[in-house]
């Protein structure tokens, strides 16, 4: 199982919650459970998210390997000028 | 990609300072901009654009226009399909309203015609019929419930009490205990700010050629900081396949996030398809402010605890940005970034965005960083003043380092922070007296910087030199520092390399040139293709000289025999390798592809001498010296141009630069005239300090270095102008009036 972080102001599609755990190996899977499990987040990792994984931010790298001891946080997708 | 030799490398060629390759043409004019663009047959085409803030199209009569000697084509949105993507179709109102204009300058109707006189008479021959609309344009009248509404059904789906469904954008992010933590303070202040809107203010104007054929093929020509994201939106926008809309970046003026989106390029290929001819559209200047995405407007609260030895214990802050009319997401980032420079117990920061009666709002240098970080540094300034303490000691012992949780989220790996902090405690500057009316200010800012989707080429020519194609136009000497990258590795001169930006249809898909993020990315994959070729032309060698590929290794531009036991053999240089590549197996060639990532966030500390006039409120820049960890600085002097160049705008955004709307919601000052841009004369010589602490994430340690210049400035300069005049500010942009208003009530 993986913790993933969850920012403020989605905590209402996981129930309050912080911090998430699901059964996930890369960045791809993680999300697809995410949204198995909180449909309610759905809708802005179909918008688009980040990752930060071990203090590392990643866009559209579905296929990075995540430990169980990783530190994942969920991000919007980064954008710059 | 990890950091080579774990960052001991030493560098023979990164880190010089050779000629930059586009200099010569630019400065002898024969460099090609998005209006230098010519095609046989081409007409010129005119925007016909809002006076009004918000109004509903009643009806458009273009027969009068159409009618006109040498008009070509007439075109509205409904010249236009509707795009399935969201985003997509917002870009194409933006381009060309639909049944409502919802700011002042927002397209309404285009021409083209023989000439431009006449595609501008004809602009005035067009007859619309307007329902004028109640509007808004500042954020916090927006947000409230009852505000005029700019788009029905954009609104947040869980809209608060008392709230307008302007509101498309709800972020919280932080950690900790909130009330335990201002529970542990000896000092709170809580304090509300104001900045203004401000444009990106590039010198070159929006301006491209399109041109579609009659069997549905297309040719753009546009000055853009991504075009391939300009055939994205373009060929979404128009209905076409990307692979028939060939998309060919000019050289650049300046973009800064401005123009990593589109605003006349899909009239340009409406007008095109219509006229079947090739259409140039150049955008007035008026235009450019009216119409093209200025950064956004914000209002913000923030409130920070400290204790008498100045470690803070809370901080919150609320952030409310609008961008525009339509729905705009800047304010996550500044809601991520605004105590990104602290290692904070509890932390906490909301952002809203809403939408207003303005221009759509383009990304600007480290976008919502600026102007949420101002107002959290202008507090922490504050808190030092009245606790008596060092401004720099204060956040030297709270600053974020390897292991902090960021306010955002992630947990830091190796930063530059605290380095940079102590550069300028150490720096003269800091030091130096200060004269009557004087004050100083320093600030820390952040950005997060990203890699992204990036392909290269690399090609060996039979007289040994080197080709590197490339896909993100140069808006900050990435050619230069490219071609460095690319000689370091293969060990051949400099001037042997030359770097080019290609179409859209000669390089897989490259990400726009934003997020600071080309030298990183495109210097990776320019490494790797090195290597790639580097493998293709020891394996060569090896072949020549029968022995084992793993036997010969490359230095300093030559092929080598790895020792004794490889057997003797005279070192081929990449010349004579090149010279015989047809009969050793072809043309050599590395190429790489990659959705980098590893980029390295970046920090730096601003210090800024500030003299005000207390009898015109003028305010005069004394002094400025910037520190940046820039990781490797591949070519110095663009890492220095971008610090210097970052903190002139910040300077800018700070003092004088502002959209001003009237009553009637209309753009009072879209002239440069009107819209005060530093110029040289306003400014000293910006000093840099470049500290070299290096990504983890890239072969030679490079970071971005692009967008964090940009973000200190604002808090440095207010907080040197509070301190000057013994008054705290908040609210940019500090002009001359203002500054005065604030002395004359002070008293």
């Amino acid at each position: 199982m993986v913790k993933v972080a969850i920012w403020g102001s989605l905590r209402s599609a996981t129930d309050g919650k912080a911090e998430v755990e699901v059964e996930a190996g890369n960045f791809k899977q993680l999300l697809d459970q995410l949204v198995i499990e909180y449909p309610g987040l759905e809708p802005q990792i179909k918008r688009g998210v980040s990752l930060a994984l071990d203090g590392k931010i990643y866009r559209d790298a579905w296929f990075t390997k995540i430990n169980e001891d990783s530190e994942v946080v969920l991000m919007p997708y980064m954008l710059g000028g | 990609m990890a950091l080579d030799e774990n960052g001991k490398r030493i560098f023979k060629q990164v880190g010089t300072r050779p000629a930059r390759p586009d200099g010569i043409d630019k400065v002898t004019g024969r460099a090609m901009y998005g209006a230098d663009a010519t095609a046989p047959g081409m007409l010129f085409g005119h925007i016909l654009r809002s006076p009004h803030a918000h109004a509903r199209i009643k009806s458009i009569d273009t027969s009068a226009a159409e009618a006109l000697s040498g008009v070509k084509a007439v075109i509205t949105s409904k010249d236009f399909g509707t795009p399935e993507d969201e985003s997509v179709r917002d870009v194409q109102d933006n381009c060309m309203a639909g049944d409502k204009v919802l700011y002042d300058g927002h397209a309404v109707a285009a021409v083209a015609a023989n000439s431009l006189a006449i595609a501008k008479k004809a602009v005035k021959l067009i007859k619309v019929d307007y329902e004028i609309l109640p509007h808004v344009t500042d954020v916090d009248a927006a947000m409230q419930a009852g505000a005029p509404l700019v788009q029905e059904g954009r609104g947040l789906d869980d809209l608060p009490a008392g709230m307008s469904e302007n509101v498309t954008y709800h972020f919280e992010f932080g950690h900790g205990d909130m009330d335990a933590g201002f529970a542990k303070a000896d000092k709170i202040i809580e304090r509300s700010f104001k900045t203004a809107a401000t444009h990106q203010g590039y010198i070159e104007p929006h301006a491209c050629l399109a041109s579609m054929g009659i069997d549905g093929k297309g040719e753009l020509w546009c000055c853009t900081q991504g075009h391939y994201y300009v055939r994205e939106l373009c060929a979404g926008i128009m209905g076409m396949e990307t692979s028939q809309l060939r998309v060919t970046a000019s050289e650049i003026g300046g973009g800064f996030g401005g123009k990593t989106t589109v605003f006349i390029e899909p009239v340009a290929l409406g007008l095109s398809r219509k006229a079947g001819r090739p259409v140039k559209l150049v955008m007035p200047r008026e235009d450019v402010f009216r119409a093209s995405g200025p950064t956004a407007s914000s209002s913000t609260d923030v409130k920070i605890g400290m204790t008498k030895d100045g470690r803070i214990t809370a901080a919150h802050a609320t952030f409310r940005y609008q961008g525009g009319a339509y729905p705009s997401g800047t304010v996550q980032f500044g809601a991520q970034s605004a105590f990104a420079a602290y290692d904070l117990d509890a932390v906490q920061t909301i952002g809203w965005s809403a939408m207003t009666n303005r221009p759509k709002e383009a990304a600007y240098r480290a976008p919502g960083a600026p102007m949420a970080i101002y107002a959290v540094e202008s507090v922490v300034d504050e808190l030092c003043q009245e606790l008596d303490l060092d401004p720099l000691d204060v956040r030297l012992k709270n600053s974020a380092h390897k292991g902090t949780k960021s306010s955002y989220g992630p947990t830091f790996d190796d930063i530059g922070l605290e380095a940079t902090l102590e550069a300028a405690k150490a720096h003269p500057h800091y030091a130096a007296p200060l004269g009557p009316n004087q004050g100083r200010g320093l600030s820390c800012g952040f950005w997060f910087n990203f890699g992204g989707n990036t392909s290269v080429s690399m090609n060996l020519n039979f007289d040994g030199t080197v080709g590197i194609t490339e896909g993100n136009p140069d808006i900050g000497g990435s050619r230069a520092s490219i071609s460095l990258m690319a000689a370091e590795e293969l060990g051949i001169p400099y001037e042997k390399v030359r770097t080019i930006v290609a179409d859209t249809n000669s390089l897989g898909h490259n990400d726009v040139t934003d997020g600071s993020r080309v030298t990183f990315a495109v210097g990776l994959a320019t490494i790797k293709a090195a290597r790639e070729a580097i493998k293709i032309m020891c394996a060569r060698v090896a072949k020549i000289w029968d022995i084992d590929a793993d036997a010969v290794y490359w230095e300093d531009g030559f092929a080598k025999p790895s020792g004794p036991n490889a057997g003797s053999f005279d070192p081929m240089s990449i010349e004579e390798i090149a010279a015989i590549s047809a009969e050793t197996g072809g043309p050599i060639s590395g190429h790489h592809e990659v959705n980098a990532d590893g980029a390295g966030v970046s920090f730096g500390v601003h210090l800024v001498d500030v003299e005000v006039d207390p009898e015109t409120g003028a305010t005069t820049i004394l002094r400025y010296t910037v520190f940046q960890d820039a990781g490797k600085a591949v070519h110095p002097d663009y890492v220095e141009g971008q610090m210097q160049g970052g903190a002139v705008q910040g300077i800018g955004w700070a003092l004088n630069e502002e959209y001003i709307y009237g009553d009637d919601g209309r753009l009072q000052n879209p002239s440069l005239l009107d819209y005060r841009i530093p110029v040289a004369s306003d400014l000293p010589d910006i000093d840099t300090v470049i500290l070299e602490i290096p990504n983890p994430g890239h072969p030679y340690g490079v970071r971005g270095v692009g967008e964090t210049g940009i973000v200190p400035p604002l808090a440095a300069v207010s907080n040197a102008v509070s301190r000057s005049i013994g008054l705290r500010m908040s609210a940019l942009p500090m002009s001359p009036p203002r500054v005065l208003k604030a002395l004359t009530a002070k008293g």
